[in-house]
This record gives C-alpha cells, structure tokens and sequence, in this order.
C-alpha cells in the first residue's frame, strides 16, 4: 500500500490527451499510443475509408463500368478490369494533380502539383486553426465566413488604397486583416462573455452581417468598390502589398505558407507552452472547476473568441493578398470557413494535426480539379469523400467497429462503467 | 429467496476485479459488503445485474444456476438493484418511472397507468413510504427518489434486492429511514445485498458481513465486530478511526464574517445574516443538514457567489466583493464540495491539476509561458508527500480512485501560503484510509496556525475534526457550540432547534 509509484501495467490509451509535459521515453508511448489507440488512427482509418467509399462511387459512375456490368456473367473479368482502371485512374490523377506529376519532362514541373496543394491548403490551415482552437475552449466557431471576409476586407482595403514602402505595406495589411478577424470574433466572445448569447447562433448571424457589409462597401465607390466600375469588386492589390511568390512566377506557392507555418507555431505553443492557452484548455475542459480556480473564464472567452477569428483572418489575408491579388469579391472566402471546421476536426483539434489535415484538404482541391479534367471524374466526388470523412469522424465508435479497433483504453475499461473500472486500475497500482 | 454467487472471476484485461468470490445470501438476510472504493464490490454486483459477463464462476438463485446475458435477464430471474445513482426520469411521475420498461397499455396502445398508480400505493402503503404516485420525480427530496427506486425494484417481483452505496447521497435522518426500511423488506422476506465502506451503518443493519479487498474475499464478519476491526480487515491494516489532536492553539482572530447575506440566482435568501469569527488554530465546523446554505456559504467567501451584503474579513483585511483570483491570491485554500465538478479537470494531468489554481503568475508561469521544468519537478514532490497513488504525474485526474483526486486537490491548496482554509465536504465518498489522510492533514494545517473551516454533514467527521461547530439551518447558523457538543444535542439543532449550550460558546 505504501510504496509511491508502484509498477503499474500499461495506461490504457488516452484521447485527446492534453499536450502535458511527458519525458523522453514516456513521449514516444505516448504518441504511439495516441496513434494506435486512439484518435490519430481513427482520423487515418477515416480518410481511407473515406477513400474507399470514394472508389465505388467512381466506379458506379463510370460509363465503362456500365457497360461491362450488363455482361457481367460471360465475362466477368471485363468489369473488373474496367473498375480497375475507373478508380486507379481517378485516384492517380489526384495523386499526379496535387502531389507530383510523372508525366512531367522535368522535377520542376512535376512537382509543381506539390506547390498547387500547398496554395490551396494556406487558408484552410488558417482558418483550421482558428476553428480549432475555439473547439479547444469548447467553442464552436462557425463564424469562419465572416470572420474571412471582414479580414479580407481590412487587409485588402489597406493593400490597394494605402500606399506605403514595400514590406511595411504588406505588414501592415496583414495586421490591419488580423485585427478585423480578431474584432469580428471578439463581438461573439464579448456577447457569449457579457450576456451568455450561445457563439453558435452569434457567428451564424455575423456570418450574414459580415456579408452584407462587404457587399454593401463592394457597391459603395470610395469604399472597396474600385474606381470607375460599376461591378461589385475592388481594384487589384498593389505589388507591395502582395505577398512574394515562394520559389518564383513557376509556381503560385506564395509566402502566405510561411505565415500559416507561424500560426501554427504559435498556436502550438498557446496551447500547450503558454499559461493563457492552460485557461483556455481548463475553460475547455471544465469551466466551473475553472472558474473556482480563480481563472477568469468570461476573459477567457474573449481571448479566445479573438485569437480565433484572428487566425480565421488569417486565412481571408492569405486569400486576397496571395491567390486572388487582382481584385476580390464577396464570393473571396470560397466556403473556406465552413471546410475550416471539417479540417479542425480531422486534425482532432492539435495544431500539427490541423496543419497536416489542411494539407490533405489542399491536395484534395488541387487534384480534384485534374482528376476531373484527366479522367471525367465529377469533382463532386471529392466533396463526398471530404463529407464522408467528416461523417465517419463524428462516429469513431463506427470506424472502431468497421476496423475491429479496440475502444480506447477498454483493455481495462468496460463501456458500462468506467468510473468503476478505473477505480480498479488503482487495485494494480496497490 | 437464496443467492448465491460461486467462485466468480472477472477480469479487464490484466486487471482482475473479482478473484474468485464466493458469496451466500439466505432469504430475509441482510449482507453487507464492505470494502474500500475499488475493492470490486460494484463490479461483483453488475455480475449479479447481468451488466457484465464473468469469466469464471456462476451464480445459483435457490440452488438453481442462472445465466444472464442482460440486466432484463436478471430482473425477471427477481434481482433488483436501487443504484447509487438514481435511474429515474426526472420529469416523469413516479408513476411513470415505475412502470418504464415495462409499460402495461390498454386497448390502443394507451398506457396503463391507473394500474401503476396503483401498484404504487400498494407497494407504498405496505412499507408505509407515504409516496404520491403522481408527483413528478424533480420535485421530490433525495431520500424519497430512492424509495421510487425500491418501489421500482418491488414492483418488478424483486426477491433479491442490491443497494448499491444506498447512503452516499443521504442526510443522516434519511439514512437512518432507509435502515428500517431494509429491516421491514428483509423481515418480509426479501434478501438483501447492502454494499458500502460506512462501517457504522453496516453494524446498524447487517446480519452478516463480508469483506473484499482488492478483488478477494478477505474475510467474514459479525455486525458485533467492532469499528476498528471492520476498518483493518478492509484496508489491510490497523487503521486510526479517531483524529488525534491536542487542544487548539488559539492565536488570535483571523476570519471574521458579519451580518453575512447571500440570494442566490433564484432571488432566494440562501444565507440569511450570519456572523461568525475563526481563531487562527482553531477548526470551525460547519455542520447542518445537505442544503441548508453551507454551499452558498462557502462559496461566498470564495467569491463564487454574486449577490453578496454583510462583511468579510480576513486578518483585518476586506474580501467581500473581490474576484475568486484576488481572494486566492490573498490565501485562501478551497476544497470544493463537488471534486469532480469543481475541483479538478478530469482530462488534465496530475501535473496540470496541481497548477490550475496558479496559472497567471510565478513560479508556475515566467513571460507568459509554462514552466514545465518546475512543474514536473513540483507534481512529484507532491505525489510523494501526499501520497498519489498514479502512474506517474502524467496521468489524468480522471482515472484516478476518488481519494486520490481528492488528494491531489488539498496537494494543491495546500501548498499555497495559506491564511484560511475551507473545506467543503472533504471526505465526500472516500473510503476509510483516505478519510484517515484527509483528516490528519487538516489536522496538520491548523497546527500550523491556520483558520480552517470544515463544512460537513457527517456528524462523525464534523466530531472528529471541530474545536467549535456552527450548525446552519435554513441558511441560518442556529449556534455556535464546542466541539465537544453530545451528538444528540447536534442533530436536535439540525433540525432547527436552538441549543441551550450557545451562548456559552460565544
């Protein structure tokens, strides 16, 4: 009974586990862990069978497939040749238009498929991050349309009306961004703060608010609509306030990737180095043990709200002083609000997770496209599978019974009582 | 009805829970099963309910072998069980919950409920319960929910009825209640299982006594045995039941409260102009029945409570009215009543638990960042001076055994500089060697010559711990008496009753 810490068998896997201090060796087992037991592996097992949903849907849409179906019985190796070559051909032009193209004369411009993801995946790690960390105060931000567009607004009206040296010009717009994405979530955390309106319906509305305020400054001259037209769209960003192609005009990979890399950096460390992101995760987890430890939890809401749709911004900032630089529309946030949230759920919430989450999100849009030119696979194909991986998340219990994966930490817990159950670990520990 | 349970064994894993148990229960006993929290008795129960299937063993209900593969199998075989925590439908009447599951409908699908109403009244009326088969379940106080639960369980035919730590959530009068209760069901024959780590209450209504440890049947005993007796053969060791203290230190007064006032967010008067001073040295007990505005209380002086008149002082100094930061910062130590609500942040590591309360300033954060150095090196200490029985600091708080959360709470608290302590309901559903570790503690603290407040509503820890004991009722402290006050005088002042003895205690 006395001894301390006694030999105790293995911990059973722990989901989400807070990124607490863990030594060298007890790092690895734990993020092994992580992988096998429990979150990771259900997010990896999801895309691919994410993936496999996919692969039947093409080959059912496929006139080949089709065809050979109808003579299936004399000769059934038609059809399995014929599926074969509808799903290998779809997937592997969405591998050769997102990750690298064999068919290239050149390393330069094969990979030029790799830089096309990464453009695409700039905003949705932004905005995946910002969605993420509001999950992580037990936030629900679905304010990324907004949030998006008020950014874009800030940061682009800097960009083509405010004329500055080149390099001050370009910080000084993305902060103007940040700051209206930082505003625009913070009214949902000063409501949710102050009065206790739920953030779910405060960002729906703002949303529609936000939108209409864009739309509204895109008709109004002197405002962001540009001079001399009568479409609701700004003038082109001037060249010092647009951010420098990466590795040159070849490729469209701009230094947006750069600032993604920063947040998500920053957002790591928040949570899990910083004291604000301890609260912001106490708040998360359980907000009235937080509040009578003495942590302001209704400032915590703020911050949080703030820093969110800042990082949201992020992802408007990138659009228009990136991808779109020749002027923009209400249309510039391309429902990357909304993809935010799948890409913070994939990425269980974890900085790296969403970072690694928002690539494979980039790569699906880039090779979407090509797939859909190479082969005729609808792009709608790639919406499914994205919806899909989202359904087959929200349901680990599903994607466990699919993989005969075992329930986390069930190797000791029982599903029916595992207050109980962890009581008995300590009888091993005793 | 005869239970008996053969040579059961069930694992987890690598964990065994049950180690062979061997369990007889003859028809009308009573059978306590004794043993500290994660001893395995719930787990030998939810074998019996069916719930779990266990690896080896059977289990024979008059001498014929039963399999279940499901809580419905077991209760049709007549074994109920009233759980420790209620499996009622709050907006239904008790009525409807009687019934639920086992709807009986009349022509077109209507529910029968006259029949349930009635079925309800009979069964009331025989153990004399005195329950409105039509009053909504929320409505009802505690103690009369888990006759709804017995009701339930009688209802269904029950031969052999599982309480599963039946008092936990009950006031002592309540508990007291619930004993005659199981005296008349046993006495009509019905077989009871009563499991529990309260030692007094299974010398007050067992006939006999097993005890588990660790997964194991270590031992059976008589309701004559004595406390300390029952205490060593569950914790496998002598274990103190008595606090031993010195007379109080008296040095000086450190907290005072005046005129104090609390409305609570209903616009009810939950604490009604109550003063009260705390020597530093001394402990303050706070006793009274569950709900009578100890809560809001304490968490008025913590700063949780918004709507808050009268004063606050602690060592001269104003609190009233000040953020909870500003009043943990001027060193005041809270256990929470509810740990798990309140107290700790089931996710979180160890580590991150023993830091929650000092997340803004040093030693735990320097710039704006953790230092995961100090914090590291801090959690083992502690998990070794308060002896956290864990895997290590990393663990969450979540799996560990309720003692050892509640340690890692006082962990907390007390490594503060303190200049106050309050504790909420301390011993809360702890087993016996963590109440003996709580209370040396708290002893300890105020040696050291710190005000501790102590609000409990077991009259044994209250006796045990208290230089002075308030007793509150309806949000009114009734008096102030010394610790030494009978148990009889106590409980007369619980229910309201101002005590002669008060003004010699002022």
């Amino acid at each position: 009974m006395s001894d301390l810490t006694a030999p105790a068998a293995p911990a059973p896997a722990a989901p989400a586990a807070g990124p607490g201090r863990k030594d060298g060796s007890e790092r690895w087992t734990q993020s092994l862990r992580d992988i096998t037991g429990g979150s990771a592996m259900i997010s990896i097992l999801a895309v691919v069978f994410a993936l496999v949903v996919g692969a039947i849907l093409i080959a059912f849409t496929n006139e080949r497939v089709q065809e050979t179906a109808g003579y299936f019985f004399s000769r059934p190796a038609d059809l399995l040749q014929a599926v074969w070559d509808a799903v290998a051909g779809a997937y592997s032009a969405l591998f050769q238009g997102s990750i690298y193209n064999f068919r290239a004369q050149n390393f330069l411009t094969a990979i030029r498929p790799l830089t096309e993801t990464l453009t695409f995946a700039t905003p949705l790690i932004a905005a995946g991050l910002g969605v993420g960390l509001a999950f992580r105060v037990g936030m629900f931000n679905i304010g990324g349309r907004g949030q998006m567009l008020i950014a874009a607004g800030a940061a682009g009206y800097v960009a083509f009306a405010v004329e500055l040296p080149a390099g001050i010009h370009l910080i000084v717009a993305i902060l103007a961004g940040l700051l209206g994405g930082a505003i625009w979530g913070g009214i949902v955390g000063l409501l949710k703060a102050r009065t206790g309106a739920h953030e779910v319906i405060v960002t729906i509305m703002l949303n529609f608010v936000a939108l209409y305020l864009i739309q509204f400054l895109l008709r109004t001259p002197g405002a962001l609509q540009a001079p001399g037209s009568n479409n609701p769209k700004t003038p082109p960003m001037l060249s010092t306030a647009v951010f420098p192609d990466l590795f040159g005009p070849r490729y469209n990979l701009h230094a947006g990737f750069l600032t993604v890399i920063a947040a998500t950096i920053f957002v790591w460390w928040l949570l899990s180095r910083s004291n604000l992101g301890f609260q912001f995760r106490a708040v998360g987890q359980n907000p009235s043990a937080a509040r009578v430890a003495g942590i302001n939890v209704k400032n915590v809401y703020l911050y949080a709200m703030a820093i969110s749709g800042a990082l949201v911004g992020l992802a408007g900032i990138n659009q228009v002083l990136g991808t779109v630089t020749t002027g923009f529309g209400s249309g510039i946030d391309a429902g990357i609000g909304f993809d935010a949230i799948t890409v913070a759920l994939l990425g269980r919430s974890k900085p790296w997770g969403i970072f690694a989450a928002g690539i494979l999100f980039g790569a699906f849009k880039a090779g979407g496209f090509s797939m859909q030119a190479a082969e005729g696979v609808p792009i709608d194909i790639v919406v499914v599978v994205q919806a899909l991986i989202v359904l087959f998340i929200a349901a680990p219990p599903l994607v466990r019974a699919m993989f005969h994966l075992p329930t986390p930490g069930t190797t000791r817990k029982p599903k029916i009582s595992a207050v109980k159950a962890s009581k008995s670990n300590e009888v091993v520990a005793k | 009805m005869k239970l008996e349970l053969r040579g059961i064994t069930k694992r987890f894993g690598a964990l065994v829970a049950n180690n062979n148990i061997s369990l007889t229960v003859e028809s009308g006993e009573i059978h306590a099963l004794l043993g500290e929290n994660g001893a395995g008795k719930s787990t030998l129960m939810n074998v019996l309910y069916g719930l779990y299937i266990a690896e080896e063993g059977e289990i024979l209900l008059d001498d014929v072998v039963q399999k279940f593969a499901g809580p419905g199998d077991a209760m049709n075989a007549g074994i109920g069980m009233v759980h420790q925590h209620f499996m009622l439908v709050p907006v239904f009447t008790v009525a409807e919950n009687v019934v639920l599951g086992h709807e009986q409908t009349t022509f077109g699908g209507r529910l029968d409920l006259s029949s349930a109403r009635a079925k309800v009244r009979e069964i009331s009326d025989r153990f004399g319960f005195d329950i409105d088969p039509d009053a909504l379940i929320e409505d009802l106080p505690v103690g009369v929910q888990q006759r709804v639960e017995i009701i339930k369980a009688l209802s269904q035919d029950a031969k052999v009825l599982v309480f599963d730590e039946p008092t936990a959530v009950l006031t002592p009068q309540e508990t007291d209640e619930l004993m005659i209760i199981m005296r008349q069901l046993a006495e009509s024959g019905t077989s009871i299982v009563f499991i529990t780590h309260k030692l007094r209450e299974v010398r007050a209504v067992a006939d006999r006594i097993t005890v588990i440890r660790l997964g194991t049947v270590v031992g059976e005993a008589s309701p004559t045995a004595t406390n300390a007796e029952l205490a060593s053969l569950m914790v496998g060791r002598a274990v103190e039941l008595t606090v031993h203290k010195n007379a109080p230190e008296l040095r000086g007064t450190a907290l005072s409260v005046k005129n104090l006032t609390v409305i609570d967010a209903r616009n009810q008067i939950v604490v009604n102009n109550v003063s009260f001073d705390v020597q530093a040295g001394e402990v303050l007990a706070i006793a009274g029945v569950q709900g009578n505005g100890q809560t809001e209380l304490t968490e008025a002086l913590i700063g949780l409570q918004h709507h808050v008149t009268g004063s606050i002082e602690l060592d001269g100094k104003p609190l009233r009215g000040y953020s909870v930061r500003r009043i943990l910062d001027s060193g005041v130590g809270f256990v929470p009543e509810d740990r798990t609500e309140d107290g700790l942040i089931a996710d979180f590591s160890i580590a991150e638990n023993l830091m929650l309360d000092r997340s803004s300033g040093a030693p735990f954060v320097k710039g704006g960042n953790l230092q995961l150095g100090f914090r590291a090196k801090f959690a083992a200490e502690k998990i070794h001076e308060f002896d956290i029985r864990s895997q290590g600091s990393a663990m969450e708080a979540g799996r560990l055994s309720g003692g050892n959360q509640q340690k890692v709470v006082l962990a907390r608290e007390l490594s503060r500089e303190l200049r106050l302590f309050v504790a909420a309901q301390p011993t809360r559903g702890l087993d016996v060697g963590s109440i003996e570790f709580v209370h040396t503690r708290i002893i300890e603290t105020r040696d050291s010559g710190i005000p501790v407040i102590v609000v409990s509503t077991e009259l044994d820890e209250v006796v045990a711990l208290a230089d002075r004991i308030a007793v509150m009722y309806r949000g009114e402290i009734v008096g102030i008496v010394p610790g030494n006050t009978p148990r009889a005088t106590l409980g007369l002042m619980m229910a309201g009753e101002h005590a002669p003895e008060t003004e010699a205690a002022l």
